[in-house]
C-alpha cells in the first residue's frame, strides 16, 4: 500500500512496532515500508524514536510487540547477527569501528576469511580493496589502523563494511553528522550506487534538504509514532515540519519579548581551548538567550565546557557583571560560586547521578541550602527540590524517586532543576533537548523562556537548528573551532546557518 | 604517521624498560659478568616461568578489556590437585593434564559469572580469588600435600638434567606457548575478535560476533595457563601449598602492563608481556644481588606498575 507503485519487491516492512524502556514508551506503533533500490528518509524530531527503531531492525534491541518482514518473509532479531544474516547492516551515528584495527579487519569484522582458523589477511586486504575501489577510494590502505584516518575516511570504512557483508538493506543514522560538505556529496553517491544495485536503504537525518536530496520517499514519526508517509516530491518542508512537531511550529516555541537593553552578565572574548576551540567570543544580556549552533565536532560543546571550567582554557578573557575573571584554571566549583550554571549534554554520563533520587539531584550544587549547623536536613533538602522541580514541571511520583527511573525528558528537566535551585544567573545549556519527547521539549522551551524572563542570561547550545531559531534571541554558528559573531535569529536562516556551520 | 610512530614507540618500550633494567643491575652489582653469566640467567628463567605464563593468558584477558584477579589462588589451587593425583599414584602427566583442565574450569566459572550473571571482571574474579583459595586448602586439608618426586619435579629447575638443555624444560615450554599464543592472538579469527571485543565492545556486538561466547573462551583459554603455571609452582616447591602464591596476580597483571597491554583493551601482546615478566624477574633478582631487602623490592615493583600504567595513558592523552 505504502509502497512505490512502480512494482518493486518490498525489502523491508515494519508494522506496529512497539518499544517501552520502562516508563518510556519509544516505539508506540512504528509503520515503515521500503522497497528494494529505494532511498527512504525516516524523519522526526530528536527523540521521536527513529533511532530506536533502526536499533529494533538492527537487532540491538527487541520489539515489545508488532511485527518486521525482510524480502516478505517474517524477521524476528534477538542479536545482531540475525540481523546480519538477514542481509542488514547497521551503520551508526557514532561510528562503530574498531580504532585499534586495520581497515581490512574492520570492514571482514564478524564474517572474516579463514583457513583452519586462521585469519586471512591477504584475502581480507583483497576483498577490502575491492569493496573500496568499487566505492572510490583506492587511496585508503587496507593495513592503516582505523585511529590513524581522517573522520570521513573512517566513514567509508563503516560503509564498506555493509557493502562487504552484501547487505540488502543499509540503515543509515545520521551519517552526515561529522562531514564536510564534499564528503556528503561522496557518501549520496555511494548512497545511490547501493540503491541502483538494488539495496534498500533507510536514511536518517535532521537536515530536510538532505534527505531531499538522496531519498525517494520518506516516513515521519512522533513519539514513536508514523505520523504520515509518501513521495517527498509531493509534500512541502511546512507539511513535513508539522507531522513532525504535530502541531503549528508557531506554537512550540514560547512568545518572548526582546531583553530591555542592559551591559552584558558575561562577556567572553577570544576564547583559545585547543585542540576543539581555537577562538569563541560570546557575550550574553540578562533577559536573554543567546543561541550557539553547531555540528558535532565543531568545538561547541567545548567552548561551553572551558568557559565552565570543565576543560582548560589556554587564554582568553572573561567578563561577570562587568568584573574580570580569571578564564584560564577556571574551575567548575569557582564558576558556580560565581552563579554560573551548566547543562551537559551527556545526561547520563555527565549530567546526573542516575542512581540517585530527584532531591538529591537538583541539590547538589547547592546542598550547603539544605542544612542546618552543618547537618542534612531531608525535610528542607525535599520542599527545595519539590519547588525547583514543579518549576520546569518534572514529572515523577515523589522528588525521592531515583532518576534512572524516569524518562529522558523528565530526566532532562531534572537536570534543568538543578540550575534553578543553585539560582544561577548565566545558564549554560548544552543539548537541553536531546533525546526527549515533544512534550517535554515544549516544557524545556518554556522554561527558558520563564528563566530568561525572570531576567538571567541563557547560553543555550544545539546541533538542532529549528529550536535555535525558534527560541534564541540572537545566533552564534560554530565552525571548526571558531565561532561566529551573534547576529539576531531574524538574520539568519537554515541555509545561511548550515552554510555557515560547515564553512571551512 | 603519528599514530604509526607512537604505535612504534609503544612497541618498543618495554625492551626498552627490560634493557634499562638490566643494564642498572649489571653495572649497579658492581658484576655484569656474574649479573649475566648463564648461571644466573638460568636462575632468572627458572623464576620467570610461573609469571611468564600467568601473563600468556593474562594478556588474552587484558586484550579483551577484561581482568582476572583470580591467579594467584588458581595456581595454588591447581598445584595442590596435581600433587594430590601424583600422591594417589597417578602418573605425573594425568596430574598435570588434570591441573590444567582445572584451572580451565576456575576460567569458565569465572566467563560464566561474567556473562551470565553479568558481574563485571573485576568483581567476578575477586570472588573467584576467595573461592579458589578456599577451595585448594579444602582439598588439601588445611596442610601442604607432598607428592612422590616425579619428572615434574624437573620441570622449572635451574640447572636442568640433560644439560645440553641449557635452561629448564619449564622455560623452554613457556616459550613454544608463548609463540603459539602470539600467532593464536595475532594471526586467527579467534585472536583478531579479541582485540575487536577490546576495542570496542559494542561495535563487535554490532558485527555479530558473540561476545557473551567469546568472553567466556577467552577465560577459559587463560585458565588453562594459570593451571599450567600452578603445575611449575608445584614443581619448584616439589609439593602442593594451598596458601602459595598470594598476591601473583599482581606480577602478572603488572607484566602485561609493562609489556604494553592496555587496561582498557584492544592493545597488548604476548612478546610485550613475555618481556615484562622478564624485566620483573631480572629486577626481583637484581635487587637480591644487590642486597637490598624485600621492602624496596616491591615498592620499586610497585613504582613501575604506576608508571607503566601511567604512561600508557600519556600514550592515549590525544584520544
Amino acid at each position: 500500500m505504502a509502497l512505490p507503485s512502480d512494482g518493486r519487491r518490498p525489502a523491508l516492512r515494519v508494522a506496529g512496532v512497539v518499544k517501552r524502556f520502562g516508563a518510556t514508551v519509544a516505539l508506540d506503533g512504528a509503520d515503515l515500508d521500503v522497497a528494494e533500490g529505494e532511498v527512504h528518509a525516516l524523519i522526526g524530531e530528536n527523540g521521536a524514536g527513529k533511532s530506536t527503531l533502526l536499533s529494533v531492525l538492527a537487532g540491538l534491541l527487541r520489539a515489545d510487540a508488532g511485527t518486521l518482514e525482510i524480502a516478505g518473509q517474517p524477521y524476528a532479531p534477538i542479536a545482531p547477527r540475525d540481523a546480519r544474516e538477514h542481509g542488514i547492516a547497521l551503520i551508526h551515528q557514532e561510528l562503530s569501528l574498531f580504532p585499534h584495527l586495520s581497515v581490512a579487519e574492520n570492514v571482514v569484522m564478524g564474517r572474516e576469511p579463514a583457513r583452519h582458523g586462521a585469519f586471512d589477511w591477504a584475502a581480507a586486504r583483497r576483498r577490502t580493496l575491492e569493496v573500496l575501489e568499487e566505492f572510490g577510494h583506492p587511496e585508503i590502505d587496507p593495513s592503516t589502523r582505523v585511529d590513524a584516518l581522517p573522520i570521513a575516511a573512517r566513514q567509508v570504512v563503516e560503509i564498506c563494511r555493509a557493502v562487504a557483508s552484501r547487505a540488502r538493506v543499509v540503515l543509515m543514522d545520521e551519517p552526515t553528522s561529522s562531514l564536510q560538505r564534499p564528503d556528503v556529496e561522496r557518501l549520496f553517491r555511494l548512497i545511490r550506487r547501493l540503491a541502483a544495485a538494488g539495496t534498500a536503504v533507510v536514511y536518517i537525518s535532521h537536515f530536510l534538504e538532505e534527505s531531499r536530496e538522496v531519498s525517494e520517499r520518506f516516513t515521519v514519526l512522533r513519539d514513536g509514532r508514523t505520523v504520515a508517509t509518501g513521495p517527498l516530491a509531493e509534500t512541502t518542508n511546512d507539511a513535513l515540519i508539522t507531522a513532525m512537531v504535530g502541531r503549528e511550529v508557531s506554537e512550540l516555541y514560547p512568545r518572548r519579548s526582546p531583553a530591555a537593553p542592559s551591559p552584558p552578565l558575561l562577556e567572553m572574548s577570544n576564547l583559545v581551548a585547543p585542540p576543539a576551540v581555537r577562538s569563541a567570543s560570546l557575550s550574553v544580556r540578562p533577559g536573554e538567550v543567546l543561541g550557539v549552533f553547531g555540528l558535532m565536532g565543531s568545538g561547541r560543546t567545548e567552548t561551553v565546557r572551558a568557559l565552565f571550567g570543565l576543560a582548560p582554557a589556554e587564554s582568553g578573557t572573561l567578563l561577570l557583571r562587568g568584573q574580570e575573571e580569571a578564564v584560564t584554571g577556571g574551575s567548575p566549583a569557582r564558576r558556580i560560586r560565581q552563579g554560573v550554571g551548566y547543562v551537559s549534554e551527556d545526561r547520563k554520563g555527565e549530567g546526573l547521578a542516575l542512581s540517585l533520587s530527584v532531591a538529591d539531584n537538583v541539590t547538589i550544587t547547592r546542598l550547603a541550602s539544605c542544612t542546618r549547623m552543618g547537618i542534612l536536613d531531608p525535610g528542607r533538602q525535599r520542599r527545595d527540590a519539590e519547588v525547583a522541580a514543579a518549576r520546569v514541571g518534572v514529572k515523577a511520583s515523589s522528588v525521592l524517586q531515583p532518576v534512572r527511573t524516569l524518562s529522558g525528558g523528565n530526566q532532562q528537566k531534572t537536570a534543568l532543576a538543578r540550575l534553578l535551585h543553585q539560582d544561577a544567573d548565566v545558564l549554560l545549556l548544552d543539548e537541553p533537548t536531546r533525546g526527549v519527547d515533544i512534550g517535554s521539549k515544549a516544557q524545556i522551551y518554556e522554561a527558558i523562556a520563564a528563566i530568561a524572563a525572570a531576567g538571567k542570561a541563557v547560553v543555550f547550545v544545539s546541533s538542532y537548528l529549528p529550536e535555535l531559531l525558534g527560541l534564541c534571541d540572537r545566533l552564534a554558528v560554530m565552525s571548526r573551532g571558531r565561532l561566529s559573531a551573534a547576529r539576531p535569529v531574524a538574520e539568519w536562516t537554515p541555509e545561511s546557518a548550515l552554510e555557515a556551520a560547515i564553512a571551512p | 604517521m603519528r599514530a604509526s610512530f607512537r604505535n612504534a614507540v609503544a612497541r618498543l618500550a618495554p625492551v626498552v624498560g627490560l634493557l634499562v633494567v638490566i643494564l642498572v643491575f649489571a653495572v649497579g652489582t658492581g658484576a655484569p659478568e656474574r649479573y649475566l653469566s648463564t648461571n644466573n640467567l638460568r636462575v632468572v628463567f627458572a623464576q620467570t616461568v610461573i609469571v611468564a605464563l600467568g601473563a600468556i593468558g593474562m594478556t588474552v584477558i587484558v586484550v579483551s578489556a577484561g581482568i582476572d584477579l583470580s591467579v594467584g589462588s588458581t595456581i595454588a589451587l591447581t598445584g595442590v590437585v596435581a600433587a594430590m593425583l601424583l600422591r594417589a599414584g597417578q602418573a605425573p602427566w594425568i596430574a598435570m593434564a588434570a591441573a590444567v583442565l582445572c584451572g580451565g574450569l576456575v576460567g569458565l566459572l569465572n566467563g560464566l559469572a561474567i556473562t551470565r550473571l553479568k558481574v563485571v571482571p573485576f568483581i567476578g574474579t575477586l570472588g573467584m580469588l576467595g573461592i579458589a583459595r578456599g577451595a585448594a586448602k579444602w582439598v588439601a586439608g588445611q596442610e601442604a600435600v607432598y607428592p612422590p618426586a616425579t619428572w615434574i619435579n624437573e620441570l622449572a629447575v635451574t640447572v636442568p638434567t640433560p644439560p645440553w638443555l641449557v635452561f629448564a624444560p619449564g622455560v623452554w615450554m613457556s616459550v613454544v606457548l608463548a609463540l603459539v599464543m602470539a600467532v593464536v592472538l595475532r594471526r586467527t579469527v579467534f585472536g583478531r575478535r579479541v582485540f575487536a571485543l577490546g576495542s570496542s565492545e559494542a561495535a563487535a556486538r554490532a558485527c555479530g560476533i558473540a561476545t557473551d561466547r567469546l568472553k567466556i573462551q577467552i577465560y577459559a583459554l587463560a585458565g588453562l595457563f594459570f593451571g599450567l603455571a600452578g603445575v611449575v609452582q608445584m614443581s619448584r616447591l616439589r609439593l602442593g601449598d594451598p596458601t602459595v602464591a598470594a598476591g601473583t596476580e599482581l606480577d602478572v597483571i603488572a607484566a602485561v602492563v609493562i609489556g604494553g597491554g592496555s587496561l582498557n583493551g584492544g592493545e597488548g601482546g604476548i612478546v610485550g608481556s613475555m618481556i615484562g615478566a622478564l624485566a620483573m624477574a631480572f629486577l626481583r633478582n637484581g635487587t637480591q644481588q644487590m642486597g637490598w631487602p624485600n621492602y624496596v623490592q616491591e615498592i620499586i615493583i610497585g613504582v613501575i606498575i604506576v608508571g607503566a600504567v601511567a604512561a600508557d595513558r600519556l600514550r592515549h592523552g590525544g584520544e
